[in-house]
C-alpha cells in the first residue's frame, strides 16, 4: 500500500473506552459498543491507511490512532429533495393571499 | 489515565479550569448563595455590555413578524385575537446565535486569566460560538463534540457545527455516542491546561442577560414611535440547559419587565439521549425536553459545581411542540417574512404562533431568538436525513407524532397547538432530588432557598418535605 507522506492532514479514529470498560447506567445499546473518537491532524511520519499512525492537531497536540482518510472531507450538504416542504408555503399563502 | 481515576478527579480538574472558587458560596447544607455568585464574577452588568460590543455580539434587531400575526389571526377562534409577535435575529450574531453573549464573557475571562486557550464540550451552536470568541480573542480552541453513531453516522446538524468551528481555527474532537464524552473532555483539559468555557458558568449565563434588557428596550422604542412605549406582554424562550431562561428572565427583570416568561421544548419523549440508536431517530439535537426536563429538575447536573442557569426560579409557563411543527414554522418563517434561520432556534416561533391566538391583538409576545441556517442545518437536509433513517415525514395532526417514529407537519397552519407541562411535579422532583443528596434535616435557609429554587412559597416546600 502506497504510504500516507509526513505532514499530510489526515483523519485519526480511536478507541477511548473499550465496551466493556463504558460507564455504567448508560442504555445498553449503547454500552454494547466501543466509544470511539475522530481527530484531524498533520501525520509526523510517513504511514498508511488503515495503520497506526500519530499526528499534531491544529492546537499541537499528539494523538496516536489508526489512520483512517487522507485531506478529510466535510459531508454537510442539503440532503435530498424533499416534496412537502414545498407544500407548506404554498398552502400558507393561499390562506393569507388567496394567491 | 483510566475512566474512573480520571472521573474521581472530575471537581479537583474542572476547579483548575475555571478559575473560580465555588465553596465561598456554600452553606455546607442544601443552601448556596445563588445571587453572590452572580454578582461576585469580577464583572458588571456594564462591563458584560462593553465587552459584548467590542466584539460586535448582542444589539441585534427585533423585528416584527407582520405576516405570521397576520396568519395566527385567521387562525384564531375568536375575533379580536392574535397578538403582535415580534422576534429577536440572534442568527446576527457573528457565529449565528445568542450563544455568542455566553461565549464572549466566558472567553474574555479565560484571557484575562491568563489562559492560553479554551474548550468546552457542545455539539450544539454553543461550541461554534467559544470557536467564533477564540478567534475574535486570539486564544487556542478545542471542541468535543457527541457527532456520530456507533456505524459513523451523524446528525447533519452536528457535522455543520463540525465544519463551523473548524472554519474558525478551533481544533474539533468528534466522538460517538455517549457521557463519556465528558472523561475525553478531562483528559483535554489535563493535558492542555486551556480553561473550561462551560455553558453553565455565571459569566456565560451573565451574558444573556444582555439578551432580556436589549428587546425590552428596543420594545419600548418601536412601540413610542406608535405613540405610547409599553413592554411585552410576554417573552418565549427556546428552553434546553436553562441558561437562555436563565439569562433572559434576569435580564427583563433588571429593566422591571413584568412580561411573563414562557419555556418552549420540542416534545422527545421516549427518545433516550445517550442511547446509540436512538440518536438518529431524532431531529432536534438541542431546544427539547431530553435537555429541558433533566436540567430543570437538576440544575447541577451539569459540568459546573454549581450552575448558573437555574431555570425554575424564572419560568412562569412551560410548553412543548412537537418536531413536525417547529420544521413547519421554520419554513413558514422563510416563506412569508423572507427570514432563512435554523431549524432548533424556531421552537419558541412556533409556540408563539399558538399562543398569540389566545392572546389580544393588542398584545405582543416576543419570541427571542434565531438562530444562523446553512448546509447540514437546515429543514431540507434534517427531514431528508430523517426519511433515510426510516422516519416517516407526512401532513396530519401533530398530535399524532410519535417521537422516533415519525414527523407530523400540520395539514393546516391552525393545527399547530402547544401542549402545556404542569411545572408543580417538576418543582417537587427538583425537592427531591435535592432531599436525596442530604442526611440531616434542612435548615430554615436551606427551605427559604428551595423556595427560590422553584419559585414558590415556603409552604409549598415544607409540605413536600412533610410528604417525601
Amino acid at each position: 500500500m502506497e504510504a500516507i507522506k509526513k505532514g499530510t492532514w489526515v483523519s485519526l479514529k480511536k478507541t477511548i473506552l473499550q465496551a466493556d470498560e463504558r460507564a455504567e447506567g448508560i442504555p445498553t445499546d449503547t454500552s454494547a459498543v466501543p466509544l470511539v473518537m475522530w481527530v484531524n491532524g498533520f501525520l509526523e511520519n510517513d504511514a498508511a491507511l488503515g495503520g497506526e499512525a500519530t499526528i499534531h492537531t491544529k492546537m499541537n497536540r499528539v494523538e496516536t490512532g489508526i489512520l483512517e482518510e487522507v485531506n478529510p472531507t466535510t459531508s454537510v450538504n442539503y440532503g435530498e429533495f424533499v416534496p412537502e416542504i414545498l407544500q407548506i408555503g404554498i398552502q400558507a399563502r393561499k390562506i393569507l393571499y388567496g394567491l | 489515565m483510566d475512566y474512573k481515576s480520571v472521573m474521581a478527579r472530575k471537581s479537583e480538574i474542572l476547579k483548575g479550569s475555571i478559575g473560580i472558587d465555588f465553596t465561598r458560596f456554600e452553606s455546607g447544607s442544601v443552601a448556596f448563595d445563588y445571587e453572590n455568585m452572580m454578582d461576585s464574577i469580577g464583572y458588571s452588568f456594564e462591563e458584560i455590555q462593553n465587552i459584548q460590543r467590542g466584539l460586535g455580539v448582542g444589539n441585534t434587531p427585533l423585528i416584527e413578524l407582520r405576516n405570521i400575526t397576520a396568519l395566527a389571526r385567521k387562525c384564531a377562534n375568536q375575533p379580536g385575537f392574535g397578538a403582535r409577535i415580534f422576534i429577536k435575529d440572534e442568527a446576527a450574531n457573528p457565529s449565528g446565535s445568542f450563544k455568542d453573549r455566553r461565549a464572549a464573557t466566558a472567553v474574555y475571562h479565560a484571557k484575562k486569566l491568563g489562559y492560553k486557550g479554551v474548550a468546552a464540550a457542545t455539539s450544539g451552536n454553543y461550541g461554534a460560538a467559544v470557536a467564533s470568541q477564540a478567534a475574535a480573542q486570539g486564544l487556542g480552541c478545542i471542541i468535543v463534540q457527541e457527532c456520530f453513531d456507533s456505524r459513523k453516522i451523524g446528525q447533519p446538524e452536528i457535522l455543520e457545527k463540525t465544519r463551523k468551528c473548524e472554519a474558525f481555527g478551533a481544533e474539533v474532537i468528534q466522538m460517538t455516542v455517549g457521557p463519556e464524552l465528558f472523561y475525553k473532555f478531562l483528559l483535554i483539559l489535563e493535558e492542555t491546561g486551556y480553561f473550561s468555557a462551560s455553558l453553565y458558568s455565571p459569566f456565560g449565563v451573565a451574558g444573556v442577560e444582555t439578551l432580556g434588557t436589549e428587546l425590552v428596550q428596543q420594545m419600548r422604542e418601536i412601540t413610542a414611535r406608535e405613540g405610547k412605549p409599553r413592554d411585552p406582554d410576554a417573552v418565549i424562550v427556546t428552553h434546553a440547559g436553562g441558561g437562555n431562561i436563565t439569562g433572559t428572565a434576569r435580564g427583563l427583570r433588571r429593566e422591571n419587565c413584568n412580561a411573563k416568561v414562557i419555556a418552549a421544548s420540542v416534545n422527545l419523549k421516549g427518545l433516550h439521549m445517550a442511547s446509540d440508536k436512538d440518536f438518529n431517530r431524532k431531529s432536534f439535537t438541542t431546544g427539547h425536553t431530553g435537555f429541558g426536563f433533566p436540567f430543570a429538575t437538576w440544575p447541577d447536573r451539569s459540568d459546573m459545581p454549581r450552575s448558573a442557569a437555574r431555570p425554575l426560579r424564572y419560568i412562569d409557563r412551560y410548553v412543548l411542540v412537537n418536531q413536525g411543527e417547529v420544521f413547519y414554522m421554520t419554513e413558514l418563517l422563510a416563506n412569508l417574512e423572507g427570514l432563512e434561520r435554523g431549524p432548533a432556534g424556531n421552537t419558541s416561533l412556533c409556540a408563539a404562533f399558538s399562543l398569540a391566538q389566545n392572546m389580544r391583538e393588542d398584545e405582543i409576545i416576543v419570541v427571542q431568538e434565531t438562530e444562523y441556517t446553512g448546509a447540514g442545518k437546515h429543514i431540507q437536509p434534517q427531514l431528508s436525513f430523517a426519511r433515510q433513517n426510516g422516519i416517516e415525514i407526512k401532513f396530519g395532526d401533530p398530535a399524532d407524532e410519535i417521537p422516533g417514529q415519525n414527523i407530523i407537519l400540520p395539514e393546516h397552519p391552525g393545527k399547530i397547538s402547544v401542549r402545556e407541562v404542569d411545572l408543580n411535579p417538576m418543582r417537587k422532583s427538583l425537592i427531591r432530588n435535592t432531599l436525596s443528596r442530604v442526611e440531616s434535616n434542612l435548615t430554615a435557609e436551606d427551605i427559604s432557598f428551595l423556595a427560590a429554587e422553584t419559585n414558590r412559597d415556603e409552604n409549598f416546600i415544607k409540605e413536600q418535605v412533610r410528604q417525601p
